[in-house]
């Protein structure tokens, strides 16, 4: 109609749509997922070998503390850019 | 944004920038007791200071905190919590291991549900270094970027 | 089939995102795009989290060993969803400084008129 970029982006996107909307239809009912041992362990332990109440912050810090590492280092790349870009060259 | 806002929206964000700050700090410190910790509770301080950074306007910030200081506060943040796992492998001989529980030193009674601030181990130390960098870290986005975009109008290429 | 709204909600996002990212010509409406696939991603990870009838896992009152333990929900997508939550903030400051210099460099939002003038 308008160019070959629209219908090509029309025909993506209907693609996709189709795709997410299935997909959306067939998983499994919301509120029964499969069972995990995995949270079950740290539901039951986080307690008494982490010692906090806080089960949510026992997996952030120390059953998964180095995906916050690598949160931590994204955080200080993302910072370090903006500063970089807006730097003014005194001449 | 370069010039600040009339008088009554300073005197407004005087008064509640106070309450902003100690219910984020609160956030940070009971981290490992309550939902929050580390990053919410930065969130909530940095928006804290976005809105004096709007009240009193963007040249008036700039005069007062440069963005070095704000680089390097964050780098200390950023010290601190590898610091704290490098500590673990010192004492514990494992990376990242939570070394208080079980010496008997400062943060180390059990936990029964109900708790006091002194449980936990290395998490409350942890909370503070990933709060500071998180304060330091969006306010100098910000102030950069406001600062930015009011001084450079006159020399487009 | 009724009990499956969140997740087409999230569908809906994602839907709603990609279609200002492919058919918009502003840059800031690129960039709104973007963030509104990720808030689409972060509500799909909540979602996957949520057990029957269950609370927040959070102990208060009682410890792990005692008798009517409350039936709690996964604590594992919840810490997922913070470091994505934080990962997108960084992204998106990114874009918009660049952005300004775009702006600053060319005169001119519309994607169709930047690129090719070189001196």
């Amino acid at each position: 109609m308008m160019s070959k970029r629209t219908i090509a982006g029309a025909i993506f996107f209907s693609i996709v749509a189709v795709f997410l909307v299935f997909s959306a239809l067939m998983t499994h009912s919301f509120g029964n997922p499969d069972e995990t041992e995995m949270d079950q362990y740290i539901i039951d332990n986080s307690q008494g070998e982490v010692g906090a109440d806080n089960s949510v912050t026992g997996v952030v810090f120390d059953y998964r503390g180095f995906d916050t590492l690598g949160e931590a280092t994204v955080l200080f790349t993302a910072v370090a850019g903006v500063i970089l870009l807006f730097r003014r060259l005194k001449k | 944004m370069s010039g600040g806002m009339s008088k009554i929206v300073k005197t407004i964000s005087n008064i509640s920038f106070p309450l902003v700050l100690i219910y984020g700090l609160y956030i940070i410190a009971h981290g490992h007791l309550t939902p929050g910790g580390g990053f919410q509770g930065g969130a909530v301080v940095a928006s804290g200071c976005a809105m004096i950074l709007v009240a009193y306007g963007s040249i008036w910030t700039m005069g007062k905190i440069k963005e070095k200081h704000l680089s390097i506060l964050e780098s200390l943040g950023a010290i601190a919590f590898i610091g704290l796992a490098f500590l673990g492998l010192i004492f514990g001989f494992v990376f990242f291991k939570n070394f208080l529980i079980g010496e008997g030193l400062i943060f180390d009674n059990p936990a029964l549900g109900l708790s006091d601030i002194y449980t936990a181990g290395i998490i409350p130390l942890m909370n503070f270094a990933v709060g500071l960098k998180v304060i330091a870290g969006l306010f100098a986005i910000v102030l950069v970027m406001a600062y930015a975009t009011t001084k450079k109008e006159a020399e487009t290429k | 089939m009724i009990y499956n709204i969140p997740f087409i909600a999230v569908a809906a996002l994602v839907l709603i995102g990609l279609y200002a990212v492919v058919f918009k010509r502003n840059l800031i409406k690129i960039v709104i795009g973007i963030t509104l696939i990720e808030s689409g991603v972060n509500l799909f990870l909540i979602t996957l989290a949520y057990r029957q009838d269950s609370t927040a896992p959070i102990w208060h009152g009682i410890t792990a060993s005692s008798n009517n333990v409350p039936f709690m929900s996964l604590p594992v997508p919840h810490a997922l969803t913070l470091t994505s939550i934080v990962i997108g903030v960084a992204v998106l400051a990114l874009m918009l400084s660049l952005v300004i210099h775009i702006y600053r460099h060319y005169g001119t939002l519309n994607v169709n008129k930047l690129g090719g003038d070189e001196e």
